[in-house]
């Protein structure tokens, strides 16, 4: 299955944020909505490790396709999981396979994380 | 100014239905009683006129409607997607165009609980309403959901506090616990949080059966839970008087998908031979349950169906929007009140951009902004009437509080079943 497959040492996990769900309303062709499901987070001590400063850029990469965003320090998340809000910038990250269930695995595909 | 009080809001499976709405003289909305969710849903839809579009220019619904008809009659495999953020009258409409032209009908279930409809035709689904839950539980177990952002009002009207006939001490008689591999703003609301490692739910879940079983466990730990916190789990669960467990994406999106609902479903069909034990999916759009009723009254099955025979055909994997568009399968698109341009995978996304495809929604979207047609309809709860079905199956009848300017969907699809024949 997808989510078993990859290189990366992270899971990349998307969900509803308060912000994603706040553009839905505003208007998702505006900047609002975009720069709401455009940012990755990560755990605050993930990013350290990495050397990246709190906003700057990561690189991730899937076997699917890759996407540079702004990073976000979130201390819920696990130390291997990188969290991005629903929506198209995700999307380019997920594989269309959805293992003859209807579901693509939005949830625990690997991902490669860098700093940019 | 004029008051309209138990308007209902259509945006999630909650369907709160105690909304005040305050309309001023000069037709200004203010939303009370609702989330910021349903604050905005309400508040933020432009209720005037508005005119449908042909590949980006305004056009007359007439013409809209004749351009929409021959797209769809002229396809050879056309796909109706959505469904779920519109009211069952619209929907069984939409069912009937599809049967007239062939096509496959799928909804937002399919991306959201569709692994949980697999499921329930394997394992059964032992279920009750919110109104049970409010009344009789005294234990709470969620799993992969988090209310706090998506269902924000779920905890407030109907799970941890009210008050109920049997739970007159609201929260404080009830124990809570959100089981989740991250720890979300829900974590901070629940007596216990149980962290799963990623991808790791079916095992838990198979070692909390066997615990609700009364079986030995050797293991230390299973998926990051150490053996004595699903010890006390366990031991809590068959304890509790009346227990309700909820669930969400975190199950139905991640590894194992419809295998990890059926471990779920079994273990609270396990906990029924100990105590009393109900399970309720979190349902996400206004009416996706009303969507997955309204498909299986009319073709036998909740999505995926396939129309294009004659007779209905079932077929998750094969007759699943990513899966037709992703292998470019579908010709032409209706895609009503939905957005797989925002959300499906890149590939089936983009792939809906290269035919052409209609769109019927009361909000400019991702995938509406690109529509070949894009019909502006009204919104239900807002400025149209109509039958939602809440995340428990109950159905509730919406409100309209404003004056309406715009077709309902249900119009629509009466238009297109017209145009369609002529």
């Amino acid at each position: 299955m997808a989510e078993d497959t990859g290189s990366g040492r992270f899971f990349l996990i998307t969900g509803r944020t308060p912000d994603q769900t706040k553009g839905m309303h505003s208007g998702k062709t505006g900047d609002f909505y975009r720069d709401a499901v455009s940012v990755a987070m990560l755990h605050p001590e993930t990013l350290e490790e990495m050397g990246v400063t709190e906003g700057a850029a990561v690189l991730l990469k899937t076997e699917e396709g890759q996407v540079t965003l702004p990073s976000r320090p979130d201390k819920g998340l696990p130390r291997d999981i990188v969290f991005v809000p629903m929506g198209p910038t995700a999307n380019r990250l997920i594989p269309a396979d959805t293992g003859g269930c209807g579901m693509p695995s939005f949830k625990g595909i690997r991902v490669e994380v860098s700093p940019e | 100014m004029k008051t309209v009080n138990n308007a209902v809001c259509t945006f999630c499976g909650c369907l709160c239905d105690d909304i005040s709405v305050d309309l001023a003289d000069d037709g200004a909305v203010k939303i009370r009683g609702a989330c910021a969710n349903g604050k905005g849903h309400m508040e933020e839809y432009d209720a005037s006129e508005a005119s449908p579009m042909i590949r980006g220019r305004k056009a007359s619904w007439d013409e809209a409607y004749r351009e929409a008809a021959d797209i769809l009659s002229g396809a050879r495999s056309p796909l109706f997607y959505g469904l779920s953020s519109t009211a069952t009258e619209a929907q069984r409409k939409c069912v009937a165009l599809a049967d007239r032209l062939g096509a496959v009908v799928d909804t937002t279930s399919s991306v959201c609980h569709g692994p949980t409809g697999i499921a329930m035709q394997t394992f059964g689904e032992p279920t009750c309403s919110l109104g049970e839950v409010m009344n009789r539980a005294d234990f709470l177990l969620f799993w992969g959901c988090n209310p706090m952002v998506a269902h924000s009002r779920h905890f407030t009207r109907y799970s941890l506090m009210p008050k109920g006939r049997f739970t007159p001490e609201g929260r404080k008689g009830r124990r809570v616990v959100l089981a989740d591999i991250r720890e979300t703003p829900s974590a901070k609301a629940v007596d216990r949080f149980l962290r799963i490692e990623q991808g790791r739910d079916y095992e838990v879940l198979t070692a909390l059966r066997a615990l609700v079983q009364g079986r030995e466990m050797t293991a230390t730990s299973v998926g990051g839970v150490p053996r004595e916190e699903l010890v006390s789990l366990a031991e809590e669960m068959t304890r509790c008087r009346y227990g309700a467990a909820f669930f969400g994406m975190g199950l139905t999106m991640t590894a194992g998908k419809d295998l990890n609902i059926g471990q779920y479903f079994s273990l609270v069909r396990d906990l029924n031979a100990r105590t009393r034990f109900s399970v309720v999916a979190m349902r996400g759009h206004g009416n996706v349950a009303g969507a997955d009723a309204v498909l299986t009254w009319q073709t036998g099955y909740p999505f995926a169906v396939s129309l294009a025979g004659g007779v209905p055909v079932y077929g998750p994997g094969e007759f699943t929007a990513v899966d037709m568009l992703a292998r470019a399968e579908a010709d032409a698109a209706l895609v009503v009140a939905s957005d797989p341009r925002a959300h499906f995978p890149a590939k089936a996304a983009d792939y809906l951009d290269s035919i052409p495809h209609v769109v019927v929604d009361p909000n400019m979207s991702l995938t509406a902004a690109k529509a070949t047609v894009y019909l502006p309809g009204a919104q239900y709860g807002v400025d149209a009437e109509g039958t939602y079905y809440r995340m428990d199956g109950v159905p509730i009848r919406t409100r309209a509080f404003r004056e309406r300017s715009r077709p309902t969907d249900e119009e629509i699809f009466d238009r297109l079943l017209e145009e369609v024949d002529r």
